[in-house]
């Protein structure tokens, strides 16, 4: 078994050449959606094997080019790393295919929806070497490939409102890097490595009041990328201009390597107490603040980047509990949040397509005109919101249970802040779910002629109505079929309009991530026993650090 | 190990000046500050190798000490090349934003602006109901809606 997680750093190396392969296929989009889906698929299938390779196995490390550590870098996967891997996969692959789809229906062959695919790969692959990564230095560099993506994606198309929240994250997202590098060259002069494992041994020799030193500048670089609450005003300011494939990606992953990093922080670097009270209160704070800025807005997208910063407060918190009940349900809480959140993010760029808008102070009436909208946005939303059958009320059951298990007053007052900060995700979703889609369109502020007109019959008017709306209108302008299909104004052309607001691979895969939300929910006992394991593995810290170290693993 | 004091102090006044060139409003000044202070943390890098010695090339019967420590040396590589990207995008984004908006300032959020003079009250949600909201009409029809309706305050 331990052949096959030398496989590993497939998963950076098959995204790389995806990207390498639809960069030079830039002139031909039917190929380098071909490419980078197919290519994609095989990294996720990859990473199945991965996981089933370490499922029961523990951790095993891959030396790339022979290099022995400490000297060398490596690759070490197991069942965290491998799980993130998996779910990060599904996740940007069903993300693909929708923005797949909507580059389909919108017809941007020429736009710059080419440079989306080989952009997009590149993220994967920093995404996937951040969570293979052994060394710190690998580690940071993985940062920076998925950071430079990410800037590329997140103004993608330049326009005002893009470039302007672009360059409040690009800033950002340098300064936390510097930090981290800073952190890295204190480290190395004080230890004189950077292999994860290698540290593990000798940061425990140092200083005490260097060590604390060492752990904050790395928990407030690893905070900036979580989002975590002082540090996270970044994150609603930026991610809900970018387009929506994007905004969904980048609310599922890219805090999530932060949290990821700041797991691998708290476990295998500086494991122990020392900060736990100081993460606590974060993260209480990180839950209430986070969820009350998302009470104030009217932007749905807004409010959505709102709630993901509220729950990185769970994560943190159960990371801050140092137990393993706390910290497994930290994983599972990771796994179900990357797959609810980027759903929400997909269902509202449907919502924005099929209203017009995302501003809820102008949407209305759209259970009845779209259904299968409605239970696309509900199912996720009371996902996330926690009620009880679903995933999101199983890790914050463990949540809370880890937490009246540690019995300190610190633990109580979180686990009531984490009720708290539940019951008020319930009312910010509940708020969207009766304006946008129970009340009556009339009641809608300025509603657009796309919600008005939509529920009559499909008549020319309807058509008319609709070619209002900016995406039709360019694939009426690009697409000649279309525009021959309005012409007689028949029953079919309205029906073909209708699949160019929602079009099928679009609310195919937003369909297929829910349902994959929901699998979560039915295959919670082996997830939970699963990450279970996974904290018991990074608490007991001995089988990574002898994956690394003796040689456990295989070398390529 | 020791440290070199001439490279400690370039790295501290370069860090000063970056921090505050990064908190100008201007675009162009908070670019100029984050390649300052991304040169900053490449002399730390480098100091933390100790002084030069020796090439690491290997030489027979030359102890190891005497060889200068690559690592750092590398790092600082990558660290370089990544920071150049970085600012040739920032450079690109600030151009465009000129191109835009003939602006070289970090630009005000409409939205967060617009959130944060919402006013409290919100008609829809805040407004008191009146108390006779029930569909069903009061005075005619069964009992069990008569009951039904004097229960209500």
């Amino acid at each position: 078994m331990t052949g096959l997680a030398g496989l590993a750093p497939l998963a950076v190396v098959l995204p790389f050449l995806g990207a390498a392969l639809t960069f030079v296929l830039i002139r031909h989009p039917r190929a380098q959606r071909t490419v980078s889906i197919g290519l994609l698929t095989a990294t996720l299938l990859l990473e199945v094997l991965l996981l089933a390779a370490v499922w029961n196995s523990g951790a095993v490390a891959v030396r790339l080019g022979g290099w022995l550590p400490p000297a060398g870098i490596v690759m070490v996967v197991d069942q965290f790393s491998s799980l993130m891997l998996v779910v990060s996969s599904t996740v940007s692959l069903a993300v693909l295919v929708y923005a797949t789809g909507q580059g389909a229906a919108d017809g941007d062959r020429e736009g710059p929806i080419s440079i989306f695919h080989p952009t997009y790969l590149i993220l994967v692959a920093g995404v996937s070497n951040a969570f293979l990564s052994g060394d710190l230095f690998n580690l940071y560099v993985g940062f920076e490939i998925l950071l430079t993506a990410s800037y590329v994606l997140m103004t993608l198309g330049g326009t005002g409102a893009r470039i302007r929240a672009g360059v409040t994250y690009v800033v950002v997202s340098v300064v936390s890097s510097l930090l981290f590098l800073i952190a890295i060259a204190v480290i190395y002069a004080a230890t004189g490595t950077i292999n994860m494992a290698d540290l593990a041994g000798k940061l425990a020799d140092l200083d005490p009041g260097i060590q604390t030193l060492l752990h904050l500048m790395l928990l407030v670089a690893f905070g900036i990328k979580a989002a975590v609450f002082p540090l996270s005003f970044w994150l609603p300011d930026s991610y809900p201009t970018a387009p929506a494939p994007v905004t969904a990606v980048f609310a599922g992953l890219l805090t999530k390597v932060g949290v990821y990093a700041l797991v691998r922080t708290e476990t295998l670097l500086f494991p122990g107490e020392h900060l736990n009270n100081l993460l606590m209160v974060i993260a209480l704070l990180t839950m209430i603040v986070g969820i009350l800025g998302a009470l104030a807005q009217a932007d749905i997208k807004r409010m959505l980047s709102f709630t993901l910063v509220s729950h990185i407060g769970y994560m943190v918190f159960g990371l801050a509990l140092s137990s393993v009940v706390g910290l497994g349900a930290t994983v599972f809480y990771v796994a179900h949040h990357i797959t609810i959140q980027t759903s929400l993010f997909m269902v509202t760029g449907l919502i924005e397509r099929r209203g017009g808008t995302a501003s809820v102070d102008r949407l209305g009436g759209l259970a009845k005109l779209s259904p299968l909208l409605g239970t696309l946005y509900f199912l996720p939303a009371m996902n996330l919101a926690g009620i009880p059958p679903f995933s999101g009320f199983l890790g914050k059951l463990g949540l809370l249970q880890a937490g009246v298990a540690l019995g300190t007053p610190l633990a109580y007052v979180l686990v009531v802040g984490g009720v708290v900060a539940s019951l008020l995700t319930l009312l910010a979703m509940a708020r969207v779910w009766n304006r946008a889609f129970w009340r009556k369109p009339e009641d809608a502020e300025r509603p657009d002629p796309l919600l008005l007109t939509g529920a009559g019959t499909g008549s020319t008017a309807d058509v008319g109505a609709r070619s209002g709306s900016r995406a039709v209108s360019r694939a009426a302008r690009r697409s000649p079929r279309t525009v021959a299909a309005r012409r007689p104004g028949t029953t079919a052309a309205a029906d073909r309009g209708s699949t160019r607001l929602l079009p099928g691979m679009m609310v195919g895969s937003t369909l297929a991530l829910v349902v994959y939300g929901l699998a979560l929910t039915v295959f919670a006992g082996p997830l939970f026993q699963l990450s279970d394991s996974a904290a018991q593995e990074m608490l007991d810290r001995t089988a990574y650090i002898s994956a690394v170290l003796n040689g456990a693993g295989v070398s390529k | 190990m020791a440290a070199n004091l001439t490279l400690l102090t370039v790295m501290g006044v370069l860090y000063a000046c970056g921090i505050y060139l990064l908190l100008e409003r201007s675009l162009t000044r908070v670019l100029l500050g984050l390649m300052m202070l991304a040169n900053a943390t490449n002399i730390l890098l480098l100091a933390t190798g100790g002084y030069a010695g020796l090439a690491p090339l290997f030489i027979k019967g030359v102890a190891v000490e005497a060889y200068n420590d690559p690592l750092p040396q590398a790092l600082i590589l990558t660290s370089i090349v990544i920071s150049f990207a970085v600012t040739a995008f920032m450079l690109g984004l600030i151009y465009r934003s000129w191109l835009l908006s003939r602006a070289d300032e970090v630009q005000i959020d409409p939205e967060d602006r617009r959130v944060a003079q919402q006013d409290i009250y919100d008609v829809e949600e805040d407004s008191v109901i009146a108390p006779d909201t029930s569909e069903f009409p009061a005075e005619t029809g069964t009992s069990r809606k008569k009951t039904r309706a004097g229960g209500r305050p």
